[in-house]
């Protein structure tokens, strides 16, 4: 057991450094889909000890989500955004959590993702990640944001990658590989396409830029 | 000449939403970014490609 926040923290900055831990825990960050992209990320973000996390899904774990999503049979027919934050309190019990179960549109997004420093595109389909990619560069100019595009099928590892766009604009995946190809999502290659989003978020944190 | 995506294109003078169209982009799947600023979905249709710009067109492909 964890007897306090200052043992949590301690065992932190001995693995991060004291800079970089003060950081992330004072970060806010928006993940925008909670399936095999956002759930990942999310607990990756939680153990970093990222301060407060907002989570966006209007949707409910599903058996079929099980197979690369963060969920567990018990939490079959729960809000993912409840699943979610539930599981990564186990992680981190001390981290700040918000929690949106709505989908995201043009019309609703910057009061939800108002605050934050980077945002996280997490969603599935090609056309909503395409809108909130523009409502963020266009409208919230000064926050960043990760998005990821290309991560579906048995191709190779190594092709899923980081690239920067803008300053505030970094993409991750192959940026080929559409799950509409008629090839489906392996729980390993997305959970590669949510570790490059969330150690970029860690990055752009330290302000170590892709160049 | 206009640089898109990393190679030299014959598309000045061409809106950049004919040029979305002409290369068979789905402008509902795309974000641009030209000279190093974003250019707004409300611009697609009047925004006319110079000469000497550089195009940065992310086409998003689904799974998440």
């Amino acid at each position: 057991m964890i007897s306090n926040q200052k043992e949590w923290m301690d065992a932190l900055i001995e693995r991060h450094g004291k800079e970089r831990q003060k950081r992330f825990s004072a970060a806010t960050v928006a993940v925008c889909g909670l399936g095999g992209l956002g759930s990942n990320i999310a607990i990756a973000l939680a153990r970093a000890g990222i301060g407060k996390l907002i989570l966006v899904d209007f949707d409910k774990v599903d058996l079929t989500n099980l197979h690369r999503q963060q969920y567990k049979v018990s939490q079959i027919g729960m809000d993912k955004t409840e699943a979610l934050a539930e599981n990564l309190r186990e992680i981190n019990p001390y981290i700040e959590l918000e929690t949106h179960t709505v989908r995201i549109t043009v019309e609703n997004a910057l009061p939800l993702l108002k605050n934050t420093d980077v945002i996280c595109e997490a969603f599935d389909h090609a056309e909503a990640k395409a809108m909130l990619t523009n409502l963020v560069l266009e409208a919230m100019p000064e926050t960043y944001l990760v998005a990821a595009s290309g991560m579906a099928g048995f191709g190779s590892a190594n092709t899923v990658k980081t690239r920067r766009i803008m300053k505030r604009f970094y993409l991750c995946g192959d940026e080929v590989s559409d799950v509409n190809g008629g090839i489906g999502l392996v729980s390993s290659r997305v959970m590669l396409c949510a570790a490059h989003q969330a150690h970029m978020v860690l990055r752009i944190l330290t302000e170590e830029f892709e160049t | 000449m206009v640089k898109i995506n990393g190679e030299d294109k014959n598309a000045a003078g061409k809106t950049l939403a004919g040029y979305l169209a002409s290369a068979n982009f789905d402008p509902n799947r795309v974000a641009v970014e030209r000279n190093g600023n974003i250019v707004p979905k409300s611009q697609y249709a009047e925004l006319v490609l110079q000469d000497g710009d550089s195009l940065e067109i992310v086409s998003f492909v689904g799974g998440g």
